[in-house]
């Protein structure tokens, strides 16, 4: 959502700091009294009317997500210098993304810098939660929005303390299936999927699944009291994406979080030493 | 409903095509969407319409062209028809097809008047 005053977006930027960012709103309404038509040429120039002169005709020939692109091309160049690891946590909501957030935080505060981004369309009740383990955390309320755009991680950015070598955790908005598209500039999506939800999942969503690098099946701790067949889940996940990485955990009990740290600590060493590498070039 | 933002971001860059030129109105845009990219036609139009008011495009028509589908079989080794995102192969019935078309999100040109 472009605002045309600053070409910001329509979200907020909440810091937990005392002071204004800058807040739009926009209500005007829109309404529609007139039907489409559509006819798709197939002459030369691929319009619709034949014969119709080149002139009137302005070539663009872009992708509709390259400015979305652009930006996270800019916030990776900005990370990739600091030296930050950056993940972006996707599922849809309820999946306890903040809760293994909030667990996973408390293992690393105070043995490694880490800050967070939280996306939601109200409130800023995940950074209040996020906050209470002693990280840093920005809360971007999207609004009307459905995901978060490579713009409002970028203002987000500006904003937060970012130590070099840090590891950034961007928590999106609880939806499956429009932050798929959307590239912020980090280094992996990580999708979270609760065993409370059904193993087809990935295949009702797949872009999701296909867009992630690595899979949390969280609330294992649940799968002794339901129905959840763990094995056709993975199946399902590797049908879509067969690079997918997979493990499971849960928030509750802490079990495979060891794993994923681990995965974590590895990916925020390689940035660390990426970056000094190209601090010498 | 990231059609909205999608509609958005199709503005941007035919403003960003007209801004130096002299063009009274935009008659139409014609976008690309791929049959198994992740963006519903119908939604698309409906945010176009709201979001074109204020811009250079106000007015204008926007026309979806629709790319069809097609995967490389990794198995079969060729190119096959994919009517489905991450579907299977026609001829061999497994998943190992790597998306080749269809996946099209572009802003081909506009029409002016």
């Amino acid at each position: 959502m472009m605002c045309t005053v600053c070409g910001c977006g329509e979200a907020s930027v909440e810091t937990g700091k005392t002071g204004a960012d800058h807040v739009h709103s926009h209500d005007h309404g829109h309404d529609h009294g007139h039907g489409h038509s559509h006819d798709y040429g197939t002459g030369l120039a691929g319009v619709h009317v034949p014969g119709l002169s080149q002139e009137r005709i302005v070539r663009i020939e872009r992708d509709i997500l390259s400015k979305n692109d652009s930006h996270a091309a800019a916030n990776r160049a900005r990370l990739a210098e600091l030296g930050v690891f950056a993940l972006n946590l996707v599922s849809s909501p309820g999946s306890g993304k903040t809760a293994l957030l909030v667990r996973v935080l408390s293992d690393l505060v105070g043995k490694v810098p880490v800050a967070v981004i939280e996306g939601d369309q109200q409130t800023s009740n995940d950074a209040a939660r996020i906050r209470a383990t002693g990280v840093a955390a920005i809360q971007i309320n999207t609004g009307k929005g459905c995901h978060l755009d490579a713009h409002m991680v970028g203002h987000a950015l500006d904003d937060l303390p970012l130590e070099p070598g840090s590891v950034l955790f961007i928590e999106n908005v609880g939806n499956l299936v429009c932050p798929a598209a959307f590239d912020l500039g980090e280094a992996h999506k990580v999708v979270v999927l609760s065993v409370t939800e059904g193993e087809d999942k990935p295949l009702k969503y797949p872009d999701m699944f296909a867009a992630a690098d690595l899979m949390l099946l969280n609330k294992s701790d649940l799968l002794p009291h339901i129905e959840f067949d763990v094995a056709a889940c993975v199946a399902n996940a590797l049908r879509v994406n067969p690079r997918l990485k997979i493990l499971t955990v849960s928030a509750r009990s802490g079990e495979g979080l060891d794993s994923f740290l681990d995965w974590v600590r590895a990916g925020q060493a390689l940035a660390r030493a990426t970056a000094k590498a190209a601090a010498l070039a | 409903m990231h059609e909205m933002a999608l509609a958005e971001s199709v503005i941007d860059l035919v403003e960003d095509a007209i801004r130096d030129k002299d063009i009274a109105q935009v008659k139409s845009v014609v976008v690309e969407v791929g049959i198994l990219s992740h963006v519903s036609p119908e939604a698309l139009l409906f945010c176009f319409d709201a979001v074109c008011r204020d811009s250079a495009a106000a007015g204008a028509r926007l026309e979806i062209v629709r790319v069809a589908g097609a995967g490389w079989c990794l198995d079969c080794g060729k190119t096959v028809p994919l009517s489905e995102r991450f579907g299977a192969c026609p001829e061999c019935g497994r998943h190992h097809v790597q998306m080749t078309a269809g996946d099209e999100l572009r802003v081909r040109e506009v029409e002016i008047g």
